[in-house]
């Protein structure tokens, strides 16, 4: 039997400190839509969206009402696209495909515009990779992401060193708009096949043919159990988090086996992350702040971030029935009040949050940096953190908008982006080390057979 | 299914009998209903038995919601599942 405080802490968390389920993203295979037609290709896909994915909003809506939850965004992820237009070439015909769908389906964004080019750009991945500054100025809804390494492949520096001149081509092409198509591409190292988060979700070559993957969120709930063990020693903190965890993640749960229930769909993973949005109360960077740092970048803000990353893991796990997906504490800036106050206040830079990607997932996300930064310095923090994903075995990314006209100050992008600020960059040149090219061994530790 | 009903907000009279009311217009069953007083805010919470309910939970809902507004208070209604999923193991 329920008791009252239980209902009402339940409550609580949804009426005060932002609970929710942050996505139920619907991943869907397009391996059947190839064809080596273009406009044949692009009409199977933008059919076969529409009829497995039609009901899913108004799934995500019923569920909200029902468990009195709100469920925040509902989107879609697909096969990269570079393998279904492989033959065909119709690239950008399929992007608007995917464009079209997502708007009469009435979802926010479709991932899976994307390439797997760890070990070596083919052909059509180039052709795919080239048309990024184009579809991503013309279309509202879709997402891309390029995954240029991996812990049993290496760093594919070629890619790394094509991306980051892409990226300034994306923001040049989007500048009216402050550089903002780049803020739906992310760069990855050890990309998942299974995450629901959007820029960077598709569904992966493995995966079933239309799977439900959930991603839950509340950094709201775990400030709010922190506030209640203040001054207590880090054991408690790291209990603290997994009891909280556990019972965000099982909200999670239900909701997804429900979800799977009623659109006749697999079920994927449930997404163990703390994901926070520009919302005052909805900080992660709040969080570590509660652990007794001056400011998210002060000295120990590493170690913060790893416990409870950890933490939130362990609590979640046993509340999941698959885990997966990137399956941690999320850092953007511009997303998080408290990551762009320190960055104001002269706290954070570029080089602390990239120390502090290697103990968390994923990367350096929405990060605004200076528009005459030089391609081969966005290549080189594409480099840099591809490394920490490959020697660490873990996911890392890339999100960074080169802001063209700007040198510093901030940018409002609006909605779920936020506010990003302009951080700095190295002065010192990586151009002749970008200019090598060719591929970065995989680290010893990856011959596991 | 059986649901939570929660209503928080200032004490008025008649809060309990229309939100009863309510339900038993749609053939709602209300299992058990308890009720404190935290501060100035009134809490109720109803278990209510939705197996033979004339309506959708969704239509319930709306009902419930109209009550709120005319009262000023808030009013949940939700699946009992989400409460039984974070609290128990």
């Amino acid at each position: 039997m329920l008791n009252i405080n239980e209902i009402l802490q339940t409550i609580d968390m949804v009426k005060s400190l932002h609970l929710d389920i942050r996505t139920i993203t619907m991943g869907i295979s397009l391996f059947d839509c190839i064809s080596d037609d273009k406009k044949k290709t692009a009409a199977a896909v933008y059919e076969k969206i529409v009829k497995k994915a039609g009901r899913l909003k108004q799934t995500g809506d019923a569920l909200a009402v029902r468990y009195g939850i709100p469920i925040v965004n509902k989107r879609v992820s697909v096969t990269p696209v570079s393998l279904i237009a492989a033959s065909s070439k119709g690239f950008s015909e399929v992007a608007d495909a995917m464009d079209r769908a997502a708007k009469d389906i009435g979802i926010d964004f479709i991932g899976g515009y994307s390439a797997l080019v760890q070990k070596g750009v083919t052909e059509y991945e180039r052709a795919l990779i080239e048309s990024l500054p184009e579809v991503l100025s013309r279309t509202d809804r879709v997402c891309a992401s390029v995954n240029i390494a991996s812990t049993k492949a290496g760093i594919n520096m070629d890619a790394a060193a094509l991306m980051g001149g892409i990226i300034k081509k994306i923001a040049e092409a989007t500048k009216d708009k402050h550089g903002a198509g780049c803020a739906k591409l992310v760069v990855f190292a050890n990309a998942v096949e299974d995450n629901p988060f959007m820029a960077g979700a598709f569904n992966g070559p493995g995966e079933n043919d239309c799977v439900i993957n959930v991603g839950i969120s509340g950094p709201g709930v775990v400030l709010a159990a922190l506030e209640k063990v203040r001054g207590e020693n880090f054991s408690v903190v790291s209990e603290t988090i997994k009891k909280t965890a556990f019972k965000i993640t099982r909200a999670g749960q239900l909701v997804a086996m429900e979800a799977v229930k009623m659109l006749g769909a697999n079920f994927g993973i449930v997404d163990l992350s703390l994901a926070p949005t520009p919302v005052k109360g909805d900080s992660v960077a709040r969080i570590l702040e509660e652990m007794g740092l001056e400011s998210v970048g002060a000295h120990g803000s590493t170690a913060a971030l790893a416990l409870l990353n950890d933490a939130v893991k362990k609590g979640g796990v046993m509340a999941a029935s698959f885990a997966g997906g990137l399956s941690g504490a999320f850092i953007p800036v511009s997303e998080d009040v408290g990551m762009i106050e320190a960055v104001e206040r002269g706290a954070l830079s570029i080089e602390k949050l990239e120390a502090m990607t290697a103990v968390c997932s994923v990367g350096l996300d929405m990060i605004a940096v200076a528009g005459d930064t030089p391609a081969s310095a966005i290549a080189a923090i594409i480099a840099d953190e591809a490394a920490i994903g490959v020697v660490n075995n873990k996911t890392t990314a890339v999100r960074i908008i080169p802001v063209y006209g700007m040198e510093s100050g901030s940018v409002e992008y609006g909605g779920l982006f936020g506010t990003a600020p302009i951080m700095k960059t190295s002065p010192f040149s990586s151009e002749e080390f970008i200019k090598r090219g060719g591929r970065i061994p995989a680290p010893i530790h990856s011959n596991k057979n | 299914m059986r649901a939570i009903i929660s209503v928080i907000g200032r004490d008025k009279k008649g809060i309990i009998a229309k939100v009863s009311n309510c339900l038993f217009n749609v053939n709602v069953n209300i299992e058990d209903i308890s009720q404190t007083i935290m501060g100035e805010l009134f809490t109720m919470l109803m278990t209510a038995d939705f197996s033979d309910a004339s309506v959708e939970f969704a239509y319930a809902d709306k009902l419930l919601q109209e009550i709120a507004a005319e009262m000023k208070v808030e009013i949940r209604m939700q699946n009992e599942e989400i409460f039984n999923s974070m609290h128990k193991i």
